[in-house]
């Protein structure tokens, strides 16, 4: 038996915690409630790893220096909330393009606009997805208590890592504030993923793709390479290219590192879905209370289970799809007005009938509710 | 022939330049190369940055390691580089609406900290790029296409800003003034804290059609003529003064630099060990 710390911590801190056992040495980040705990641990702890943390003038300049951070070689995390999610949106797609690893945690909070700034909220799944323009894939995450949001933060810097990608961990309001027992593995328990690096002397072609390899290796700057980044549309070279079949054969790469590894990037979590005749799905903070109403409908003879998806994108379509023809209906709840309802539906088609059970005044989603609305459906 | 400077500094291969015929950003990229030369800087330790610009995309016709960012927020980028390995030299090259206007804040900010990134800001008062809209820096009455009817803007006089805004080294000159610029950047890449080297630029597509200053050779010519040492200018006679513009060193002093400082803190806390 390895030996585990219990420690009891808010979701906030255990991302921390976790960031720091992956590796993390630079956070960039500008204050925003329900997330700066996270800037302000960082500050307190990285300088004691020899880690570096800026407090920058903006959340656009957040993100840009986290980029920095990790061209430079260093294992990088922002934080922010609603507004400052918004910000970051055009340098999530710069470091999609230039394939930089990085962590952004979105601890959700409600919006539109400053909206409501200390109530959880999920209504950030849409934009995780699709928040910057152009296309490109992307990896987000989201934890249901503090626990996960250690485990999560570790997986999102390695598959930041593993697949060169800008990866988002969406918690939001309830667990990124809710303090709860946790245990901490040793760090040598722990598997962390590092870039691939060239080797010295190698003959090095940034954005080339080796044979066997899942991305081009990546050097740090001043590291004797001498390359180019940029976020035009680029050849192997790492040089603009203007080339329609370059662009091409590059857009489809970056989707298809991380939509090819679906069953490496995918998990989720099922309760009592052995013997279900009506499931439903739901994520973050919102599965506990479904979680907890599945108990009470199962008591009342109704076969009802949960699917959770924990890596909300990319979608658990294989699964999700499977869920679909085991039930005859699904409902999805949710802190929003409804938006993972439309790639379950996307889903599923015609295989099950899906309701939505969902709000986005700052109130958490109660299990009674969730309860009524099974009885009022299925 | 090329020359041994290009053959050394320059990315041949990326080369013909996108640049119009006439433009002095070749003219200023070069003398930066000139500038890291005379320096003996080691060409694997410097990282050059820029936003997105004609000037902007100078980086990617150089051999160093180089970073062409988004639009304005190049100085943020530089920050990350620069904090996470202080060991490297760090140079941005930007646009005057790259650097003071969507990146206005981030220019006052990376100042402010006196980070040691230089900044050398290819000032030719329009949008290049996207076609010749006014900038931060269109003096008033210039057309732009986004000012037809002359520009009622005031400009930002962006050495000073950078001054006023905690550089430790600011000076302005011109791409006409080619010895003068390559001392004041390797001062500025010299200084350890953060520089700003303004230099006058012309755009002779956008800029000069649309204000009638003729080719760029004649463009030229103005900034030769109309820019004037300060101290010169103080002692000029008033009818003279007119219509001339400063350059000079307008800040060199020496104040502790952000990432000394960060490692000061590391120090403290861990006696001396850091990641870097
Ligand atoms: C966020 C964003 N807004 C606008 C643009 C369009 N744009 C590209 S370059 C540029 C201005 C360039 O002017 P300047 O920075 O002065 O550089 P120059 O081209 O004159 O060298 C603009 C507005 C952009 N690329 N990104
Ligand atoms: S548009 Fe102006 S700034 Fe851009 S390359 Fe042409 S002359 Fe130079």
């Amino acid at each position: 038996m390895s030996k585990k710390t219990v420690k009891l911590m808010q979701g906030n801190e255990a991302c921390v915690e976790a960031a720091l056992m992956a590796g993390m040495k630079f956070f960039a980040g500008y204050p925003i409630t329900p997330s700066t705990e996270l800037a302000e641990i960082s500050s307190e702890k990285l300088p004691r790893v020899g880690g570096k943390f800026i407090q920058m003038e903006d959340e656009i300049a957040g993100i840009a220096a986290a980029i920095g951070g990790s061209i430079a070689g260093l294992k990088s995390m922002t934080a922010t909330s609603g507004p400052g999610f918004s910000l970051k949106q055009e340098n999530i797609g710069y470091a999609a393009i230039a394939e930089i690893p990085l962590v952004i945690v979105n601890v959700m909070r409600g919006g539109p606009s400053t909206g409501l700034p200390t109530s959880p909220a999920q209504g950030d799944v849409m934009q995780a997805k699709w928040g910057t323009h152009g296309d490109h894939a992307i990896i987000a995450l989201s934890p249901q208590s503090v626990m996960e949001t250690f485990d999560i933060t570790i997986k999102a810097f390695n598959l930041a890592e593993k697949y060169r990608t800008p990866v988002i961990v969406l918690t939001d309001e309830v667990v990124g504030h809710m303090r709860e027992k946790i245990e901490i593995p040793e760090p040598g328990d722990i598997e962390i993923v590092n870039r691939t690096v060239p080797g010295p002397g190698e003959d090095y072609l940034p954005y080339r793709l080796e044979a066997g390899d899942i991305v081009p290796k990546m050097a740090p700057f001043g590291a004797g390479y001498r390359y180019h980044i940029t976020g035009l549309f680029h050849d192997e070279t790492g040089f603009p290219s203007n080339s329609t079949e370059n662009a091409d054969i590059m857009l489809k790469r970056m989707i298809s590192k991380i939509e090819d590894n679906r069953d490496d990037i995918v998990m989720f979590d099922e309760f009592m879905m052995e013997d279900a005749e009506y499931a439903i799905i739901s994520y973050g903070s919102t599965a506990r209370t479904v979680r907890n109403a599945i108990k009470t409908l199962r008591e009342q003879g109704m076969k009802v289970g949960l699917f959770r998806p924990i890596t909300i994108w990319p979608s658990a379509e294989k699964e999700i799809r499977e869920v679909g023809r085991k039930v005859k209906k699904i409902i999805v709840a949710e802190m929003n007005m409804g938006q993972y309802v439309q790639e379950v539906e996307r889903i599923v088609k015609s295989d099950a009938e899906v309701f939505h059970l969902g709000r986005a005044n700052g109130e958490v989603l109660m299990p009674s509710e969730v309860v009524q609305k099974a009885k009022e459906v299925f | 022939m090329t020359s041994e400077i290009v053959q050394k500094y320059f990315r041949i291969e990326n080369l013909p330049h996108i640049w119009c015929p006439g433009c002095s950003n070749g003219v200023v990229t070069r003398a930066l190369t000139v500038a890291i030369d005379e320096l003996g800087l080691d060409q694997d330790n410097i990282v050059v940055v820029s936003g997105i610009g004609c000037s902007s995309r100078a980086p990617g016709y150089l051999d160093f390691n180089t970073l062409h960012t988004t639009h304005g927020r190049g100085l943020a980028f530089a920050t990350g580089i620069k904090l996470a390995n202080p060991k490297l030299d760090v140079i941005l090259i930007a646009g005057d609406g790259d650097v003071s206007a969507i990146g206005g804040n981030h220019l006052i900010h990376a100042a402010r900290r006196n980070i040691d990134i230089t900044t050398i800001v290819f000032n030719n008062n329009i949008y290049g790029m996207t076609g010749g809209q006014y900038s931060p820096t269109t003096p008033t009455d210039a057309k732009g296409t986004t000012a037809p009817h002359g520009n009622i803007d005031k400009p930002f006089d962006i050495a000073q800003l950078a001054t006023a805004a905690g550089a430790t080294y600011a000076s302005r000159t011109t791409a006409y003034h080619v010895n003068q610029m390559v001392k004041y950047f390797k001062d500025a890449i010299t200084n350890k804290g953060f520089s700003m080297v303004e230099v006058a630029s012309i755009c002779p597509t956008y800029y000069g059609r649309k204000n009638k200053s003729g080719s760029g050779v004649q463009m030229m010519q103005t900034l030769k003529n109309d820019f004037i040492d300060r101290m010169a200018y103080d002692k000029l006679p008033e009818e003279k003064k007119a219509g001339k513009h400063l350059m000079g060193v307008f800040k060199n002093i020496t104040l502790p630099e952000y990432t000394a400082e960060y490692q000061r803190v590391i120090e403290a806390l861990q006696g001396g060990e850091s990641n870097e």
